[in-house]
C-alpha cells in the first residue's frame, strides 16, 4: 500500500524543494489558495456579525467561571451580578471538604465514572463506525431498510421509549450493572448516523486500489476508512463523551457503589444555601472536564484531504 | 466486492437466505454487534410504545386496549395540543431554518482561521450546548423587577418606563423562546459542519477560480456545499429532531404549564401527561403524532437539499 494512499502523508512533510515543485506544477493547492475569492470588505462584514454573536454565546462560560470564584456574599447578592469582585478558591477547598464526607469514598464514583464514560464513548465510536462503513460502501439485501430505521429512530420521542427499555434492560438482568447505561449507548443513532455521512464522501477508487493489493474488509476499516475520517469520529467522541459524562445513571444504578461521579456531586449540590460555594465549584468541574476533551478532539482535527492522491 | 445481478437476466432466481449472508459475510458481521443493540435497545421499545399508544395505561394496571382512542381524543378535544401543535410548528418554521442558516454561516467562517484560533472560537460558539445550566444566564437577563439585565437597560436607555414581567406575559413568551432556542442550537449541526469542512479538497477550489468562480458567495454554493452534501443531509435531520422537540427551554424559562400554555410544546405537553399525569397511552400517541410529523418534514427537506449547488 502506498503512503499516500494512506492519507498520511501531508504537503508540509515534504522537504522544502519537494513542496515548492510540486506547487508549481499545480499537482497540490499553492500556498495562496486559502486566500482565494476573499474580499476585504466581505471580511469585515463577516467579522463583525461574528464579533457580536461570539459575545453571547461565550456568557454561560464567563459565568461558571466567575461564579466558581465568588466568596458567599457576593453569590447571593442583589442585584446580581456576573463579574466577580474578589475572586478566591474558597468554594474550591470547601467541595474537597464535603467529598470527604461522602459515604462511599469519592474516588470510587470517580472511578465508575471513568469505565462508563470511557468504554460508552470508545465502543459506540468503535460499533457505529463498523456498522456505518457497509451502509456507506458495500451493496448488500436490507441495506436502505436499516439504515432508514437508524435515522426515523432519532425522531422518537425519548421520553415515551424508556419505559419500555426499562424493561428490556431489567428483563436482560442487566439492570443495576454499569452495562445497563454502556449497552444503550453503543447503538445510539446519531454517531452511525454521522459515521455513514462521512464515509459516503470516501472515493471508492481509493478502497478498490487497496483490496487490489490484497486487503480485507476488516483492514480496509481499520486503516484506510479510519483515518481518512478522523475529523468525524473525533467530533462523534465529543458528541458521545458529553453525553455520558452528563448521566447521572439514577434511572438505572441503584448500588451507591456504582453510581457516577455526576450523581454524587448533584447530591452536593442539592444541599441548599449553605452549600451555594460548593455548588458553584461542582458547576465549574461538571463544565471544565468536557470542555479539556473538547478542545484536545478540537485542536487535533486536521484537514484530511490535503493530498492529492486522495482524488478519485 | 459485490457483484452486480441483473433482476431481468434469464433464469434468475432470488438466491437463498444461508448464500445471500454468505456472499456479503464481511457486511453482515461488521454491521452485526451495532445492530444486534440496536433491536433491543430502540427498535422494540419504539414498537412498544407504538402498541401502547393504543392502550389506556396509568402504568399500576394492565393496559386495556382502546383502538383509536387516543388518537380522537387527541385531534378533536385537546385544545391545549392544538395550542401546542401551532407553538411547536412556529419553532419548527423559524428556529429550524434559521439555526441551519447560522451553524453554517459561522462554521464557514470559524474555517477560514488558523488552528488554534479555530479551536477558541469553535468551543465559544459551542459553550452553550457544552455548559450543563446555561439557561441561568437567560434568568439573570430576563428578570421580571427593575434589576433584570434587560429591563435595567431597556429603563436606563427610556424605552420603557416600567420592568416587563417578561416570561409572565404572554405575548413575549414564545419570541423569547425563539431568540433562546437560535442561541442554544449552534451544537450537533455546528459541529459536524467544522468538521465537514474539513474533508473538502483544497484544490477544488483552486480549479474552481480557474473556472470562474468569482467571490466567496459563488464558491460558497457552487463548489463548497456540493462538496459537503452528507453534512448537510446529516444537519438538516438534526435540526428537525431538535426543533420539533423544544421543551427544555420553555419548561425552565416559562415554567410548564406557563402562563395560558403561551409556551406550550408537543413535547411538554408529553412531559405533562408522561410523566406527571403518568397516563402513557395517550403521551405515546402524542410521540407517535410527534414522529410522524418529523418524518413528513425531512421527506420534505431532503428534496429540497437535493437541489444545493445548481
Amino acid at each position: 500500500m502506498s503512503e499516500i494512499v494512506k492519507g498520511q502523508v501531508q504537503i508540509k512533510d515534504l522537504p522544502p524543494h519537494l513542496q515548492k515543485k510540486l506547487r508549481q506544477q499545480k499537482i497540490v493547492p499553492s500556498l495562496k489558495s486559502k486566500k482565494l475569492n476573499r474580499s476585504v470588505a466581505g471580511n469585515a462584514l463577516l467579522f463583525f456579525i461574528m464579533g457580536i454573536c461570539a459575545v453571547f454565546m461565550v456568557l454561560p462560560l464567563v459565568m461558571i467561571v466567575n461564579n466558581a470564584l465568588k466568596p458567599l456574599d457576593e453569590l447571593f447578592q442583589y442585584p446580581p451580578k456576573i463579574f466577580v469582585r474578589n475572586p478566591h478558591l474558597e468554594n474550591f477547598s470547601d467541595l474537597f471538604v464535603l467529598m470527604n464526607t461522602s459515604w462511599v469514598p469519592f474516588s470510587r464514583y470517580l472511578m465508575n465514572t471513568v469505565i462508563i464514560t470511557g468504554l460508552g464513548m470508545v465502543g459506540h465510536v468503535v460499533i457505529a463506525s463498523l456498522a456505518a462503513y457497509p451502509l456507506a460502501k458495500h451493496n448488500f439485501p436490507g441495506k436502505p431498510l436499516l439504515f432508514s430505521m437508524v435515522v426515523l429512530s432519532m425522531m422518537f420521542s425519548w421520553t415515551v421509549t424508556q419505559i419500555p427499555q426499562y424493561a428490556i434492560i431489567s428483563w436482560l438482568g442487566i439492570n443495576n450493572t454499569y452495562w445497563a447505561l454502556i449497552l444503550p449507548a453503543f447503538c445510539f443513532g446519531m454517531g452511525l448516523y454521522l459515521m455513514k455521512q462521512f464515509m459516503e464522501q470516501l472515493p471508492d477508487s481509493l478502497m478498490e486500489s487497496a483490496r487490489i493489493q490484497g486487503a480485507n474488509e476488516w483492514q480496509i476499516f481499520w486503516k484506510i476508512v479510519m483515518p481518512n475520517v478522523k475529523p468525524a469520529w473525533l467530533t462523534l467522541a465529543i458528541f458521545q463523551f458529553q453525553q455520558m459524562w452528563g448521566n447521572t445513571g439514577s434511572l438505572f444504578l441503584h448500588d451507591e457503589q456504582l453510581k457516577p461521579m455526576q450523581y454524587a456531586l448533584q447530591q452536593i449540590t442539592a444541599g441548599g444555601a449553605a452549600r451555594a460555594g460548593a455548588a458553584a465549584a461542582v458547576t465549574f468541574i461538571i463544565a471544565a472536564v468536557p470542555i479539556t476533551f473538547f478542545l484536545i478532539c478540537q485542536s487535533s482535527i486536521l484537514e484530511t484531504m490535503t493530498t492529492s492522491g486522495m482524488k478519485d | 466486492m459485490s457483484v452486480v445481478t441483473n433482476p431481468a437476466a434469464p433464469k434468475y432466481r432470488r438466491p437463498s437466505l444461508l448464500k445471500t449472508l454468505q456472499k456479503h459475510q464481511a457486511s453482515y458481521l461488521m454491521i452485526a454487534p451495532y445492530f444486534i443493540l440496536f433491536f433491543f435497545f430502540t427498535v422494540l421499545p419504539v414498537l412498544m410504545s407504538i402498541i401502547v399508544s393504543f392502550t389506556d395505561w396509568n402504568m399500576l394496571e394492565m393496559p386495556s386496549f382502546v383502538g383509536w382512542n387516543n388518537y380522537v381524543k387527541l385531534l378533536v378535544e385537546d385544545d391545549i395540543f392544538m395550542t401546542s401543535l401551532k407553538n411547536t410548528l412556529i419553532f419548527a418554521v423559524i428556529t429550524g431554518p434559521v439555526s441551519y442558516m447560522l451553524c453554517l454561516l459561522f462554521a464557514w467562517i470559524i474555517n477560514e482561521f488558523n488552528r488554534g484560533l479555530r479551536t477558541v472560537l469553535t468551543l465559544i460558539f459551542y459553550a452553550p450546548s457544552i455548559c450543563g445550566n446555561a439557561y441561568m444566564v437567560w434568568n439573570l437577563i430576563l428578570t421580571g423587577d427593575r434589576y433584570g439585565y434587560l429591563n435595567g437597560l431597556l429603563l436606563n436607555l427610556g424605552v420603557i418606563n416600567e420592568p416587563i414581567l417578561w416570561m409572565q406575559t404572554e405575548a413575549y413568551i414564545m419570541p423569547v423562546l425563539i431568540v433562546v432556542q437560535l442561541w442554544l442550537s449552534l451544537g450537533t449541526g455546528f459541529l459536524s459542519f467544522i468538521a465537514g469542512l474539513q474533508t473538502v479538497d483544497k484544490s477544488m477550489y483552486e480549479a474552481a477560480a480557474i473556472d470562474g468562480i468569482k467571490n466567496r458567495w459563488q464558491e460558497l454554493w457552487f463548489v463548497t456545499l456540493p462538496a459537503m452534501k452528507p453534512q448537510l443531509m446529516f444537519g438538516a435531520v438534526m435540526q428537525i429532531t431538535q426543533s420539533f422537540a423544544v421543551a427544555d427551554i420553555s419548561i425552565n424559562l416559562a415554567g410548564n404549564p406557563s402562563v395560558n400554555y403561551a409556551g406550550a410544546t408537543i413535547v411538554t405537553h408529553l412531559l405533562d401527561y408522561g410523566s406527571t399525569r403518568m397516563e402513557m397511552g395517550y403521551a405515546s400517541a402524542i410521540a407517535t403524532i410527534l414522529f410522524l410529523l418529523m418524518v413528513g418534514t425531512n421527506k420534505l427537506i431532503q428534496k429540497l437539499l437535493g437541489r444545493v449547488g445548481e
